[in-house]
């Protein structure tokens, strides 16, 4: 391969195997006036893949609310900022890691997590918490298992290393994930409002730092392949997957955040997809300069490697820094005590070129304005997604055997215990966490280190309602984080997403692209919830087959006293259960159709936003008024999940009742939207209701917590330990090979 | 009282260490670098902490046996010092011999964290005097290689000597014997899997491990 000015051999097989289109070509060719080599065309490739340039996303994005009062940074930085009160920070970002993940399980979940981590520590910020959002195929589909075993395995591996508490997530199965699965990953970490890092490299004749492992030929042209369709082929693309060095990871963290306590660093920016690329294009074109780097200097793992080959690679646990002239010899020594590879490689410069010079000439010299600024920006046609009908409780055969109803329901595959997934998660280290997967509560929650607050953290998308109602998904979606949080005493501040769906150039595909964005917009701004940082992941179909659209959201809220927490557990003997918000018994898109008639028709249920707002500032205001002793929201599986969600983990059962005219199953196994199931003392009753229906907030008593059954008095009546055993063994049975039908 | 942690490059449960010593003793821990050769006279108490060392690729604590700081560590552990090595710690005290037998990987090959139920095998020692030999308690344990090995002669030896000091009530990991964590002869150096660090605090992970530090601070 000649690496040279001269232009190599750039056919147009050449430019279609780096995934750029014949018009963008022309547009490659009309900024340089010359036609690229292949050095340079690789740049351009990556920088203008869908991964790194959201040329099919950008301008739908752009919609989102993205400030308030409590954020210091939106989107468009490595991460989001917001403030936490007392010159504290949350600096906290969710990115998928699909396409490795599904070629690689353990490495390329592994991966997924190292890197966001390293975009929550690259802005000064020491990561408290990791969470994930899991797609799976069909659980007896012949990939799922080996596909789950490597990705837990992943996730844990890297995270348990590092020493970061893995405290939350979800986890679905769906045939629509058979062929494309979704691993999300989200790091939340915790720096001083005053000492935020950034990417900008400001000033011209800077030193350029690399510091990290070595680079190696590992992961080159992984931002195009996420950028891509999977076929039959795939796992040919094996090579392209990154392979991850937690260990690594812990020194680079320990050391960046030891040297950003100096004024030494001036920009800082991980090398994530599109390595050295996009590292020092982002960089140079925040900071408005030109960069120079001398590809000699660049610490290889191999020898041999080409200049394309170096600005290409993915390898993992690498950072790009500018450094305060003068500054040198300090930053030099802490990444040497730390024992990392450090070089100088390169300066900032007023050209506003990327210049690499390799082996004594000069490889590439473009301008670095059209690989960041005039990247495509497609308004790519979308059509919207049909509205379905709408099912009534009338249209659906009541079940003639309601503890079976109950019994499949709680053992659909999305509602198990995932118990055999979190006890492979270091949940305790850091030794702040106040709750986690392990209470199956609606957020988990996290101590600021030393402090009397804390923050509670969660992810969500219900999948099938995206795909049924792609706007009322998008909606639910934020609904359903901004609930969790709610549920814990907290008040939601900001989220992340990670938006995965299938080919944006198919219109049915951006339309619900666009109305998952336009719904989860509309939520954000009935609860002034901002989106503050996120990912989108295309491409994510194999032979034209796409995922169903899943737009998760990472939520983030601030608790402001510890000694006003509620969670789901703390229910006593003989409290009430009060169930708040209304109640019209929608099955439509339903767990319960799904699980008792394999149906997985109807509109979802729709979100009444500003009831929503209603009812949870309600259930916050009760558990600050310390009225209530266990608070779960209520979503999959109505109130009959809820109730058996909160028995688990309180050990006691309950008897529920129906004071409405709705039939059981509408009634206990609807999942109408803003509601809430909370347990309280009887001298809380009458002051819960009063007030209620002083704000229009709907509250009707619906139980009594207590015994060792789960009963209801016009539908089922199961013992607790005996369901329990039933939702805990569903998948370390499952885990285990042997398949047992309910 | 002075105490002491040993930090490893990617030791990740320095801290909290050091948060549970502070509290215990009202003052800071010294935090020792792994490359430092020598650990100071004035400590009492040292804490190999949990955590991956190096990374622990090869075995999990072997190259961490080999540091500096080890070399001086069983030095003053042979002249009395009390040590005390947690998770990673236990198996860095194994792998430099100075604890019997080895941690293999978890018999289930994967990765556990979950509260762990302990029964006290020996509540005479230094480190649990302070415990009730009838009372059960819950800490968690976090690892992937907790399955402590030893061969018969040195089992039985570890309890006829009543070296044996925790045992798990629900085994985790395989451990022969149950054993979760043991004391050497002389029964100043203690290493177990699960993780009183982690167990010092009511809001997190309960106060069953509080016990461990009183035991020993009172024996000082």
């Amino acid at each position: 391969m000649a690496d040279t000015l001269k232009s190599d051999d750039i056919t147009p097989d050449v430019v279609a195997e780096h995934g750029i289109s014949p018009d963008e070509y022309k547009i490659i060719l009309d900024r340089l006036g010359r036609a690229p080599n292949l050095t340079e065309l690789g740049i351009f490739s990556v920088m203008w893949s869908e991964h790194c340039s959201y040329k099919s996303s950008r301008r739908h994005l752009g919609k989102f609310l993205t400030s308030s009062k409590r954020v210091i940074q939106g989107p468009g930085e490595n991460a989001g900022v917001i403030d936490i009160d007392d010159g504290d920070a949350i600096i906290f970002k969710m990115e998928s890691h699909n396409h490795p993940s599904y070629i690689e399980p353990y490495q390329g979940a592994a991966t997924g997590v190292g890197g966001i981590m390293r975009d929550v520590f690259t802005m000064g910020a020491r990561p408290i918490a990791l969470l994930n959002a899991l797609r799976f195929g069909e659980p007896d589909h012949p990939k799922t298992k080996s596909l789950v075993d490597g990705v837990i395995a992943g996730i844990g591996g890297y995270g348990n290393c590092v020493g970061v508490p893995t405290v939350g997530g979800e986890t679905n199965f769906h045939a629509g994930y058979n062929g494309n699965i979704l691993v999300n990953a989200m790091c939340v970490g915790l720096a001083r409002a005053d000492n935020v890092f950034y990417s900008a490299a400001k000033g011209v004749g800077n030193p350029i730092f690399y510091v990290g492992s070595k680079t190696g030929r590992d992961g080159i042209h992984g931002a195009t392949m996420a950028s891509a369709e999977f076929d039959d082929d795939s796992e040919e693309k094996r090579p392209t997957v990154q392979v991850g060095d937690p260990f690594t990871e812990k020194l680079l963290i320990e050391a960046c955040l030891e040297l950003m306590a100096t004024d030494a660093i001036i920009a800082i920016q991980d090398m994530g997809a599109a390595g050295l690329t996009s590292s020092s294009i982002e960089m140079a074109d925040k900071g408005g300069v030109g960069v120079e780097l001398d590809l000699d200097k660049v610490p290889q793992r191999e020898v041999g490697m080409t200049a394309y080959e170096m600005m290409l690679s993915e390898s993992q646990e690498r950072m790009l820094m500018v450094i305060q002239p003068g500054k040198e010899p300090l930053a030099f020594k802490v990444f040497e005590k730390w024992g990392l590879d450090v070089a100088e490689i390169g300066t900032t410069t007023e050209t506003g070129r990327l210049v690499l010079n390799h082996g004594g000439t000069t490889v590439c010299d473009i301008p670095i304005a059209p690989l960041a600024d005039d990247a495509p920006n497609y308004d790519r046609p979308h059509t919207p997604t049909e509205p379905r009908a709408v099912i009534q409780p009338s249209d659906i055969v009541e079940t003639e055997d309601y503890n079976d109803a109950l019994l499949r329901v709680m053992t659909d595959p999305d509602m198990t215990s995932k118990r055999w997934i979190w006890e492979q998660y270091d949940r305790h280290v850091m030794a702040d966490t106040m709750d986690s997967s392990q209470s199956g509560g609606d957020a988990a929650i996290i101590r600021i280190h030393g402090t009397n607050k804390a923050i509670a953290v969660t992810t969500d998308c219900t999948p099938r309602y995206c795909y049924a109602d792609p706007y009322e998904g998008g909606k639910q979606a934020v609904a359903e984080s901004w609930r969790n949080l709610t549920a814990v005493g907290a008040d939601p501040v900001a989220i992340t997403d990670c938006l995965n769906f299938g080919n944006p150039e198919r219109p049915e595909i951006m339309g619900q692209f666009v109305g998952c964005i336009d719904g989860m917009n509309e939520a954000c701004r009935a609860f002034d919830y901002p989106v503050v940082s996120g990912n989108v992941s295309l491409y994510n179909e194999t032979n034209g087959v796409a995922i169903p659209p899943t737009p998760a959201v990472g939520g983030v809220g601030l608790i402001p006293d510890l000694s006003l927490i509620k969670t789901l557990k703390g229910a006593k003997d003989g409290d009430t259960l009060i169930l708040i918000g209304d109640t019209e018994g929608w099955l439509g898109s339903s767990i319960y159709l799904r699980a008792l008639m394999q149906r997985e028709d109807g509109a979802p249920p729709p979100v009444d936003l500003a009831a929503e707002k209603r009812n949870g500032d309600y259930v916050r205001k009760l558990i600050r008024n310390r009225r209530v002793s266990a608070v779960h929201d209520l979503s999959d599986g109505g109130l009959a999940a809820a109730a058996c969600e909160m028995a688990f983990t309180s050990v006691m059962g309950a008897t529920l009742t129906n004071p409405t005219d709705l039939p059981a199953h509408a009634w206990y196994f609807g999942e109408d939207q803003g509601r809430y199931l909370i347990a309280t003392d009887k001298n809380s009753i009458n002051p819960i209701l009063t007030t209620a229906d002083g704000l229009g907030v709907k509250a009707q008593i619906v139980g009594t917590v207590g015994g060792d059954r789960i009963a209801a008095q016009d539908g089922f009546d199961v013992s607790l330990n005996g369901l329990r055993e039933r939702w805990e063994s569903w998948m370390p049975t499952l885990m285990s090979g042997a398949t047992e039908t309910v | 009282m002075q105490t002491a942690v040993i930090v490893f490059p990617a030791s990740n449960c320095d801290r909290d260490a050091a948060v549970a010593l502070e509290a215990h003793t009202g003052k800071a821990p010294h935090m020792i670098w792994h490359k430092d050769t020598s650990i100071p006279d004035d400590v009492r108490l040292v804490i190999v902490p949990g955590g991956f060392s190096y990374g622990d690729y090869l075995r999990s604590g072997a190259i961490a046996s080999q540091s500096p700081v080890i070399k001086d560590l069983k030095q003053k552990a042979e002249a009395g010092l009390t040590v005390l090595g947690i998770c990673n710690g236990f198996q860095v005290l194994t792998e430099a011999g100075m604890l019997p037998g080895a941690l293999m990987r978890n018999a289930g090959q994967k990765f556990v964290c979950k509260v762990s139920r302990l029964r006290l095998a020996n509540a005479q020692t230094r480190f649990t005097k302070l415990y009730d030999a009838k009372d059960d308690i819950d800490i968690p344990v976090a690892h992937h290689d907790g399955n402590y090995f030893a061969d018969d002669d040195t089992l039985r030896r570890l309890e006829g000597n009543g070296q044996v000091v925790f045992r798990y009530v629900d085994n985790p990991n395989g451990s022969r014997n149950d054993i979760a964590g043991i004391v050497n002869q002389a029964g100043n150096v203690l290493g177990m899997m699960p993780h009183p660090e982690r167990a010092v605090d009511a809001l997190h992970g309960g106060t069953d491990g509080n016990n461990l530090f009183k035991s020993i601070l009172g024996s000082m």
